[in-house]
C-alpha cells in the first residue's frame, strides 16, 4: 500500500522567542516492511541551522535551530511511504514459546537479537513491576507459544481497558492506567511493553499512523487522522512483530511506522528548548491519504 | 598536661588489630617510606602539632576552601578538612600503582570508545549488553559522536584502599567528571606553609607537572590552531557541592569558569556570552553530570545545561571532557567483567585488582548473591538511582528478605561486593596519633603522550576509630598524599607551559557575562551596606543624644531620619507603612531587627550575605586577599547571630567593624583590582547605587523644610551618612544651611560622596564598556546617564535658590531626586539588557502529545 501523510505542527509562543532548538522525529524511517520514497519537513520560520542524524534505534532525526526572534514556529513533514502487507510468517505463527524465546534473548550475540537485547530492559518510561507482572502473567502460562500469549494480551488490553482520549496525559504513570484501566493508544503500548518486559521478554514502542475510514456515506475530513501508537515484540526467528491494542490488530499495511525506541520518551515527535517564556498553544493535524498503485 | 615528644607520640600509636597500618608493620616498626618523616615528627610535641593543626585550620578558613553540604543546617559552605599528617607512599611502590592506574585507564577508556562506537564487546560476548542498557550512564544519544582526543576517557580518578594482605584494591571508578584534582592541590598548598622545609627534607614528589600536563591536554584538544584555544570549565553553580574546586582550578589553570547559560549553540557550535559579544568556545572541561549537559538532547528539566552541546559534539564542533556519556564507567556491575576485557582488549593482565563483584544479572552470581546477602555489600549499579550501598551485616533479618525481594524484582540493577576492611593510617586526634581507615583517590589523565597520573592524590580518612565510610557528605577528613624518593623533584611552574602554548600574548581572557552581572551586585550590595550602616549608625547616635539631653529636636530628627531608613533600605512597612508612629515613638527593636534578621529582605544580614554569595559566584576573580577580607566581614556579623538583646552600644561597635571590614574590601579594590571591565561594573553597581541612596534620602529628608534646629541636626546627620561632615566643615565652617548643604551633597565636582560626580563616573564607565550594537551615537545607559546629570546641572541654581527658603516645600529638589533616581534604574536595567545575556530564561517544549486512533 502507498501513502502519502502530511503531519504539521504549529507552536505559537507566550512571547517572541530569540533562539530554539529542536530535534523532530517525524520522517518515517525504513522497516523490512516499509520503505519511505519521499520525505522532506518544512519549518518556519526557516532555520539559521539543520542536520539530520540517525538516533541509535536507526530513527531519521531532523536537527534545526532558529536564531532570529519568531512568536510561531511550523513543522511539516510530507513523507510518501510503501508498506507491505504481512507475510506468511504469522500465517503460520511460531511454536517457540515464550519461556524458550526469553531464554535465546537474553543469549543471542548476533544481529538483531542482540540488538533487541536493549528492548527487556526498563526504560524512563517503562518500568515493569510486580502488578504489571500479575496482571501479564495471565496470558503467559507455562510453555503457551510466544506469539500467541502476545496476542492474547493484545486482546485482553483491547477488551478490558477504555479508550479514553484525556485521560491521560504522557507524565500519566502506567500504575494509574492499570488501576483505572483507561487510557490512549500510547498508554496501551507502554503496558503492553511493560507486561512484555516483566517477563523478561524484548518490546519497543511504535510511533506512527494508521489509515482511518470516514463512516460510510461521509467525506474523509481534512486533518482528521492523527498521531498513533502501538508495540513490537520480538521473536527469535521472526524478528520484530507490530501489535496494535488499541484497536486489536496485528499491525499490518494501514499501521505507517515513522520511528521505534523504548519507550515514547526516545522518539517524542517534536522536541525542543526555546529562549523563552514557553508555548501558548499547539495544533497538530495529520493528514493520511492512499495514493494509486504504482508510486 | 606534660609534654609529650612526637618520638612518643608515634610509639604512642596503637595499632588496630588486623589492619594493615601505612606507617608501621606489624611488628611495629616504622615503615621506610615514612623513615624521614618520623624525624621530623621528632621536631614537634603534642603542643606544636596542636599548633600546626590549629595554623592549617585558620589557612584553610582564610583561602575560603569549602565543601559545601545540602543537608548541613550550619550552612552551605563547610570547612574542608585536611589533617597535616600526610599519607605517605614510597616511590618504588607507587610506580607499581602508577603502573596499575594507567593501565585500568587504558582499559576503561578502550571500553567506552568502544560502546560509543562498534560495540564489539556485546558481539564478542565479553560483556553482557545488560550491563551497559540497564545502567542510566549510557546515552544513546551521545553514540557515534568523534572525540578528538587520543583518549576519549581523558580525566580518570580510582579510589584505591590497601587491604589486610598490603596489596592496593580498586573500590571504585570515577569517569565523568572527577572531582577532587583542586583540593589535593589545595591540601599540598596549605602543608607546605605550615610545614615548612620538610618536602624538601622528605624529598616528596611535585604536583605541578600533573597539572601541566593537564593544561596542555585540554589545549591540545582544540581544533583551531590559529588562536589561544578558548577553554571553559562548566560549573552547576556556587550551589554544587564542590564550586570551591571548579573556581580555584579555573584560576590555577587559567581556564574561565562558566555556568550552562553563560553558554549558546549557534550553527552547531559552541559559543561563550561575554561582554564582547559571543566568543567561539574549544573546549569544556565539565563539572556538570552527563544527563544535565543539555536539556535538548539529554534531560528536558535541567537547568544546568547547554541546548544544541550534544549536536555540536556530533559534529565534531566542541570537545567535551570527559565525553558526555563517561558516566557509563561508573558502574561496579563492569567489575567482575574487567579481569577478562583487560586480557582480550589489552593483552594484559590486569595490575591493579578490582573488589570482588558478582552483577545479580548472571544466574549463578545472582545465587550466589541471595545466599550469602547478610556478608556482602549491595550497591545499585548506577549511584543515580537513589539508593546507596548496603551493608548486609547490618541488617535484620527481615530487612534481607525485602533486599533479596529487591534483587530478585530487577537483578540487573544490583550487584554484591564483598564488604572489605582497609588499611589504617595515622590521623592527627587532638594532638595525638590515632589510626583511621583511609581512601586514596588518585587521578589520571590522558594526551597525545599517553596517561600521566599524579603523584599523590586526595586521601580521606574515617571520622571515627573503625569507621569504614569513608565520603564527603557524611564528612570525613583530608590529607596531603607524598610519594616519596631518594631524589628530589625538579621546580617545574605551570607558568613554563605559556612558552610552549601557541597563544597569543596580551589578550585578557574573556569576561562572561554572568562574572560582570555578578561583579555589578557585589558593587551594588556593598554600596547599600556601607549606607545603611552609615545611617543606622548616626540614627543610633540621635537615639543616645535624645536619651541623654532630652530634648525634641533630636526626636522630631529621628521622625525625619527613620523613614528615609526604611525608604531607602526597602523594608516597609518599618517607619513608614502602617504603625509607624509607635514605631518612631520606639525604634529600637524595629533598628534591631533591620540589622540581624537573616530572614528580613533588605536587612543588613540579608544584604551581607547577599553580597558574599554573589561575590562567591565570581571568586576566580578576585585576589587572595580580598577574598580573605569578603569572607571575614560575612564571617564576623554571621558569627555574632541574633540577639535581641544586643544593647545600643554593641549594635554600634558591630557596625563600626562592618564599615571597617568594607572599607578594607572597597580599598583593596581600588588598589589592586586592574581597571577590566570586571572592574568597571564592579564600581558601576557601587555608584548606582550611592546615587540612588542620596535621591531617596535627600528626598525623604530635605524636601520638607523644617524648623531650624531640626532641619541642621538633619543635615548635618546626612553630611556624616555621606561621609561629607569634615569636608563640609572646612569649606562651610559652623554654618549649616540648606543651600551649602545641597552644594555638598549633591554638586560638589571634587568629592567623591557628591550625586554629580557618581553620575559623571558612570558616565564615563558607560563609554568605556564594549560597543554591542552598532553606530557612533551614545549607547542606551550613556544616553540616560546625560539626560540624568544634565538635568541635575540644569537645575543647579533653581535648587539652591529654593534651599534658601525655609517654609515652603522644595518642588524642584523633589523633582529632580525623583527624576534621577528614576533615570539610574533605568540606566541599571540598561546595563542589564545590554550586557546580561544569560539573564535570558529558556524553557522546554511540552513533547507534542501523543494521540488518537
Amino acid at each position: 500500500m502507498n501513502y502519502r501523510i502530511v503531519h504539521t505542527t504549529h507552536y505559537r509562543y507566550e512571547s517572541p522567542v530569540t533562539l530554539s532548538h529542536n530535534e523532530a522525529r517525524i520522517l518515517p524511517r525504513n522497516t523490512a516492511r516499509q520503505r519511505c520514497d519521499r520525505a522532506e519537513l518544512q519549518v518556519v520560520p526557516e532555520p539559521q541551522d539543520r542536520a539530520e542524524h540517525e538516533d541509535y534505534f536507526g530513527n531519521r532525526v531532523a536537527y534545526f535551530a532558529i536564531e532570529t526572534p519568531h512568536d510561531a514556529l511550523e513543522v511539516t513533514a510530507v513523507s510518501e511511504v510503501h508498506v507491505a502487507p504481512l507475510g506468511l510468517e504469522l500465517a503460520f505463527g511460531s511454536d517457540l514459546s515464550w519461556e524458550e524465546a526469553r531464554a535465546q534473548l537474553r543469549h543471542g550475540l548476533a544481529a538483531p537479537g542482540l540488538d533487541a537485547r536493549q528492548y527487556a530492559v526498563a526504560s524512563p518510561m517503562v518500568r515493569p513491576d510486580a502488578s504489571l507482572l500479575a496482571y501479564a502473567a495471565e496470558s503467559f502460562t507455562p510453555g503457551r507459544p510466544i506469539v500467541d500469549a502476545v496476542q492474547a494480551l493484545n486482546r485482553r488490553i483491547y477488551t478490558e481497558f477504555e479508550y479514553q482520549p484525556g485521560f491521560s496525559t504522557v507524565a500519566t504513570p502506567l500504575g494509574t492506567i492499570l488501576k483505572h484501566r483507561a487510557g490512549v493508544c500510547q498508554d496501551f503500548a507502554h503496558l503492553a511493553i511493560a507486561c512484555l518486559r516483566a517477563h523478561g521478554l524484548a518490546a519497543r514502542y511504535v510511533s506512527g499512523y494508521i489509515e482511518t475510514m470516514p463512516p460510510k456515506g461521509q467525506e474523509k475530513l481534512t486533518g482528521a487522522d492523527a498521531s498513533h501508537a502501538w508495540f513490537s515484540v520480538y521473536v527469535p526467528g521472526l524478528d520484530w512483530l507490530d501489535f496494535d491494542p488499541t484497536n486489536d490488530q496485528w499491525a499490518a499495511d494501514q499501521h505507517i511506522t515513522v520511528a521505534v525506541g523504548r519507550d515514547y520518551a526516545d522518539i517524542a515527535p517534536i522536541t525542543g528548548v526555546v529562549n523563552g517564556v514557553g508555548v501558548h498553544s499547539l495544533e497538530v493535524s495529520v493528514d493520511v491519504t492512499r495514493l494509486e498503485a504504482g508510486v | 598536661m606534660s609534654q609529650t615528644r612526637a618520638q612518643d607520640l608515634a610509639a604512642a600509636y596503637a595499632l588496630a588489630p588486623g589492619a594493615w597500618d601505612e606507617m608501621r608493620n606489624a611488628s611495629g616498626e616504622i615503615r621506610p617510606a615514612w623513615a624521614r618523616f618520623g624525624r621530623v615528627l621528632e621536631r614537634y610535641d603534642e603542643t606544636a602539632l596542636e599548633a600546626v593543626q590549629r595554623k592549617t585550620e585558620r589557612l584553610l578558613r582564610e583561602s575560603g576552601v569549602t565543601y559545601n553540604v545540602y543537608s548541613d543546617p550550619r550552612g552551605e559552605h563547610r570547612l574542608w578538612a585536611l589533617d597535616p599528617i600526610p599519607l605517605i607512599l614510597n616511590e618504588d611502590e607507587w610506580a607499581g600503582i602508577e603502573a596499575g592506574l594507567v593501565q585500568r585507564a587504558e582499559l576503561l577508556d578502550r571500553i567506552l570508545t568502544d560502546l560509543y562506537g562498534r560495540q564489539r564487546v556485546f558481539k564478542d560476548g565479553l560483556l553482557p549488553p545488560e550491563v551497559v542498557y540497564a545502567h542510566g550512564g549510557f546515552l544513546r544519544a551521545c553514540v557515534k559522536a568523534p572525540f578528538p582526543g587520543s583518549h576519549r576517557l581523558m580525566f580518570y580518578a580510582a579510589d584505591l584502599a590497601r587491604g589486610p594482605d598490603g596489596r592496593m584494591w580498586v573500590l571504585g571508578d570515577r569517569s565523568q567528571a572527577p572531582s577532587g584534582v583542586g583540593y589535593a592541590l589545595e591540601n599540598r598548598t596549605t602543608l607546605t606553609r605550615v610545614l615548612p622545609g620538610v618536602f624538601r627534607d622528605c624529598r616528596v614528589k611535585r604536583l605541578s607537572a600533573f597539572f601541566r600536563h593537564l593544561r596542555q591536554s585540554l589545549a591540545d584538544l582544540s581544533p583551531s590552531s590559529v588562536r589561544e584555544p578558548l577553554i571553559v570549565v562548566l560549573t552547576p553553580g556556587p550551589r554544587n557541592e564542590t564550586y570551591f574546586e571548579h573556581s580555584y582550578l579555573s584560576t590555577y589553570l587559567g581556564l574561565v569558569l562558566a555556568q550552562g547559560d553563560d553558554l549558546t549553540v549557534r550553527g552547531g557550535r559552541v559559543w561563550l556570552k561575554t561582554l564582547e559579544g559571543l566568543q567561539p568556545v574549544d573546549v569544556i572541561l565539565r563539572r556538570v553530570d552527563d544527563h544535565y549537559c543539555d536539556p535538548l538532547a539529554l534531560r528536558p528539566d535541567s537547568r544546568l545545561g547547554v541546548p544544541g552541546l550534544v549536536e555540536a559534539a556530533r559534529r565534531g564542533r566542541i570537545a567535551v571532557v570527559n565525553p558526555l556519556g563517561s558516566s557509563v564507567l561508573e558502574n561496579p556491575a563492569l567489575l567482575p567483567f574487567l579481569p577478562r576485557l583487560c586480557k582480550v582488549l589489552l593483552a594484559q593482565e590486569p595490575a591493579l585488582p578490582s573488589v570482588a563483584t558478582w552483577w545479580c544479572g548472571q544466574k549463578s552470581e545472582r545465587g550466589y548473591v541471595l545466599a550469602n546477602l547478610e556478608r556482602l555489600v549491595v550497591k545499585p549499579i548506577h549511584r543515580g538511582s537513589g539508593t546507596g550501598s548496603v551493608f548486609g551485616a547490618d541488617l535484620s533479618k527481615a530487612e534481607l528478605e525485602s533486599w533479596r525481594e529487591r534483587i530478585r524484582a530487577r537483578p540487573d540493577l544490583y550487584v554484591g561486593q564483598e564488604a572489605v576492611s582497609f588499611s589504617t593510617t595515622p590521623a592527627l586526634v587532638q594532638g595525638r596519633l590515632e589510626p583511621r581507615h583511609a581512601i586514596l583517590r588518585s587521578f589520571v589523565v590522558g594526551g597525545d603522550s599517553g596517561y600521566q597520573a599524579m603523584p599523590g592524590g586526595l586521601t580521606r580518612v574515617s571520622t571515627g576509630p573503625g569507621d569504614f565510610l569513608v565520603s564527603n557528605q557524611v564528612g570525613s577528613i583530608s590529607k596531603d598524599t607524598w610519594v616519596v624518593g631518594e631524589n628530589a623533584d625538579q621546580h617545574s611552574s605551570l607558568w613554563l607551559d605559556a612558552a610552549t602554548s601557541q597563544g597569543l600574548p596580551g589578550a585578557d581572557a574573556p569576561l562572561p557575562s554572568r562574572a560582570a552581572d555578578s561583579m555589578f551586585w557585589v558593587g551594588r550590595y556593598g554600596e547599600r551596606l556601607e549606607n545603611f550602616a552609615r545611617l543606622l549608625r548616626v540614627i543610633l547616635a540621635r537615639l543616645s543624644e535624645f536619651d541623654e539631653f532630652g530634648d525634641a529636636v533630636y526626636r522630631r530628627a529621628l521622625g525625619q531620619l527613620l523613614p528615609a531608613l526604611t525608604l531607602a533600605s526597602g523594608t516597609g512597612p518599618g517607619f513608614v507603612g502602617k504603625g509607624h508612629a509607635s514605631r518612631i515613638a520606639n525604634p529600637y527593636p524595629t533598628l534591631l531587627e533591620l540589622a540581624l534578621a537573616s530572614d528580613q529582605p533588605g536587612s543588613i544580614a540579608t544584604t551581607l550575605n547577599a553580597m558574599v554569595q554573589s561575590a562567591y559566584a565570581v571568586r576566580e576573580l578576585w585576589s587572595a586577599d580580598t577574598w580573605r577580607q569578603i569572607e571575614q566581614v560575612g564571617d564576623n556579623w554571621r558569627h555574632d547571630g541574633v540577639n535581641p538583646t544586643l544593647d545600643r552600644e554593641s549594635l554600634r561597635r558591630r557596625l563600626d567593624a562592618l564599615l571597617s571590614g568594607l572599607a578594607g574590601f572597597s580599598g583593596l579594590t581600588l588598589e589592586s583590582m586592574s581597571r577590566t571591565p570586571a572592574w568597571v561594573f564592579l564600581d558601576m553597581g557601587r555608584r548606582i547605587e550611592r546615587g540612588q541612596f542620596l535621591c531617596t534620602v535627600g528626598g525623604a529628608c530635605l524636601v520638607w523644610p523644617q524648623e531650624r534646629t531640626v532641619d541642621s541636626l538633619v543635615m548635618e546627620s546626612l553630611l556624616s551618612v555621606s561621609e561629607s561632615l569634615i569636608d563640609y566643615r572646612r569649606r562651610y565652617r559652623a554654618r549649616m544651611r540648606g543651600p551649602e548643604v545641597l552644594e555638598q551633597l549633591l554638586f560638589e565636582a571634587q568629592s567623591p560622596r557628591s550625586l554629580l560626580y557618581q553620575l559623571a563616573q558612570l558616565e564615563r564607565h558607560a563609554e568605556s564598556l564594549p560597543r554591542r550594537s552598532p553606530g557612533r551615537g551614545l549607547s542606551e545607559p550613556g544616553a540616560l546617564l546625560l539626560d540624568a546629570s544634565t538635568g541635575l546641572r540644569l537645575a543647579r541654581n533653581a535648587i539652591v535658590a529654593e534651599a534658601g527658603r525655609s517654609t515652603a516645600k522644595r518642588d524642584t529638589l523633589n523633582e529632580v531626586l525623583e527624576r534621577t533616581g528614576e533615570l539610574l534604574r533605568r540606566t541599571s536595567d540598561a546595563l542589564s539588557r545590554a550586557f546580561f545575556d544569560h539573564l535570558q530564561t529558556s524553557a522546554s517544549l511540552s513533547p507534542s502529545p501523543g494521540a488518537v486512533r
